[in-house]
């Protein structure tokens, strides 16, 4: 039997890897973009943690996708990446 | 490049070349004459001819008949005359008198080149160059369906090893370049090419003449209204399910008819699967992964089957989305399993309606409005109740959209003892089951059964996915 070529059948994709940013050792100072997607009662997790965030010193800011069923919007993931440190992304039903 | 003058393409083995040979030495001595010969080097001896070993010529130049005689200027092809014909001879070479001992005209004989049993080797040996995708050897002593498997490229079921041979005669089912870019599919936004297409289509198992139907399915999943990112992500059942409609779906043999939603019809299991399996493969939704259905259902192998546009007397559902009649299309819904309405008692329309009304209504829970489009296939005997009372498409779904107004007190959270339903502060109104086009008709299945079926869908509009009609591309 001879050796048999197939073709690839996937998207043949070179993944470029970027590193994590370092973990901030403290939120004091910070601005925390808050990502609501849309899912029911997200709001009612977010507000709270809104309310500690502020409590230890971190200014917050809130975002909110348009549809949970779709992928952020690139302009709304470079606003939250221009404006913001850190982000906390809730998923809640 | 063919050398300028006469050009005749012969083989030994075909009657007419042979019966041709005097004529070949009479241009070659008046005009000139280059011939090539596709099988045996030594014929026709006189004239000489170049043995066309690797039949390039022939393939190049779309020889598909012995003899081919053509007329050829800086190295243009002017015209061209298959078989033998006096006539026709004459009139090419321009030299009178040809043959005279010979019949006044006598039919060729197949090329080499599309020897049914030479062709997919011809088309690899010409065509694989063309072929961008990386290749993959498998060891001699490999299973190649084992292979397939192990690299995860199966949705569970064997595939077909997409080789050159395969994906080249998968290609000739389409006009399209195979480097076209046909979508960008998700979730990695893979910007996928005809030729990825066909790998897949190999793979389900398609016939060429399926492939239109399989790009023009990417095309319509992978757009922003349909949403298939979302599709992919959610817990709920639902993947494409397509509906193909006009008369291309007869050409290619689909199923329209008894167990049209089942198993059995290759082109409507394979043109479906195809789909899903470049979707798993070019765009990276692999279930467990971004897929994250809690149940799945058994239609995410393959959910693709015909309308009979033939005997509906409600048109089609590609129809009612504006595509005119004898074209062929096809509508992605984003859609969970089939189930089955039962009324065999029904013999008026009001009847009937008030009864697939009443099941319409249950679509992911009997208290949930709005949110979830359906489509309704409606079975020949039960659009006969329909038809033989007037009833056209549009009296149908006005008629199911009246009866599927659900008073807001049935349908708030708590009543019926059931907490799932709407906010209170809708007890008072009255909400529809379905948006206004939320609710589609597609008319197929076997001529005995009054039963229809019905497929429910996923979070609709702009929160979630709209259904879409496209016109198949060939």
């Amino acid at each position: 039997m001879m050796t048999r070529t197939i073709l690839d059948p996937t998207g043949e994709r070179s993944v470029a890897e970027r590193a994590r940013l370092a973990r901030p050792a403290t939120l004091d100072g910070l601005t925390v973009g808050l990502l609501d997607i849309s899912k029911p009662r997200g709001d009612v997790f977010l507000d709270r943690l809104e309310q500690r965030l502020t409590g230890i010193g971190a200014t917050v800011k809130r975002y909110r996708k348009p549809t949970f069923t779709k992928p952020a919007p690139v302009d709304l993931r470079h606003e939250i990446a221009t404006e913001c440190e850190v982000v906390i992304e809730a998923l809640a039903d | 490049m063919l050398p300028d003058g006469l050009v005749v393409v012969v083989k030994h083995e075909c009657e007419t070349c042979r019966m041709v040979v005097p004529v070949l030495r009479e241009l070659a001595s008046s005009v000139g004459v280059t011939v090539y010969t596709q099988d045996d080097a030594e014929f026709p001896g006189d004239p000489m001819a170049i043995h066309d070993a690797d039949l390039s010529i022939s393939w190049h130049h779309d020889i598909e008949t012995v003899p081919t005689v053509i007329k050829v200027d800086d190295g243009i092809e002017i015209e061209r005359t298959i078989g033998w014909s006096r006539e026709q001879w004459e009139a090419l070479t321009g030299v009178a008198g040809l043959g005279e001992d010979l019949p006044v005209m006598r039919p060729g004989c197949g090329s080499m080149s599309v020897d049914p049993d030479l062709v997919d080797m011809l088309r690899v040996r010409f065509g694989a160059t063309t072929l961008r995708s990386r290749r993959i050897e498998i060891a001699e002593l490999e299973d190649e369906f084992e292979v397939m498997f192990q690299r995860g490229w199966t949705d569970g079921l064997p595939v077909v090893p997409p080789t050159e041979e395969r994906v080249l005669r998968m290609l000739t089912g389409t006009t399209r370049p195979l480097d076209e870019i046909v979508a960008t599919v998700p979730p990695d936004l893979v910007d996928v090419t005809v030729e990825k297409v066909a790998i897949a289509a190999v793979m389900a198992g398609c016939l060429p003449e399926y492939l239109p139907w399989v790009l023009t399915a990417v095309e319509a999943v992978c757009t922003d209204e349909f949403n298939m990112h979302g599709l992919l992500a959610t817990t709920m059942p639902v993947s494409p399910v397509i509906v193909c409609s006009g008369p291309g779906t007869r050409r290619i043999r689909m199923n329209s008819g008894m167990n049209a939603l089942g198993q059995g019809n290759r082109a409507n299991s394979t043109i479906g699967r195809a789909l899903q399996l470049l979707v798993r493969n070019v765009g990276g939704g692999r279930p467990g992964e971004i897929d994250r259905a809690t149940h799945g259902n058994p239609g995410k192998v393959s959910f693709c089957f015909a309308e009979d546009d033939v005997e509906s007397p409600i048109g089609t559902l590609a129809g009612s989305r504006g595509v005119p009649d004898g074209v062929d299309a096809l509508t992605v819904f984003p859609g969970e399993g089939p189930r089955c309405v039962v009324d065999q008692m029904s013999r008026t329309p009001e009847s009937l309606a008030s009864s697939l009304a009443v099941n319409l209504r249950t679509v992911h829970h009997p208290k949930l409005p709005i949110g979830f489009d359906a489509i309704l296939v409606l079975g020949p005997e039960h659009g006969r109740v329909f038809a033989d009372a007037g009833w056209d498409r549009a009296r149908i779904l006005a008629e199911l959209h009246a009866r599927l107004q659900l008073p807001g007190s049935e349908i708030v959270r708590g009543a019926g003892g059931i907490a799932e339903g709407v906010p209170e502060s809708l007890a008072g109104s009255t909400l529809p089951k379905f948006r206004p086009d939320g609710l589609l008709l597609a008319f197929a299945g076997g001529r005995a059964g009054l039963f229809s079926a019905i497929i429910g869908g996923w979070a609709n509009g702009t929160v979630g996915s709209t259904p879409v009609t496209r016109q198949v591309r060939y």
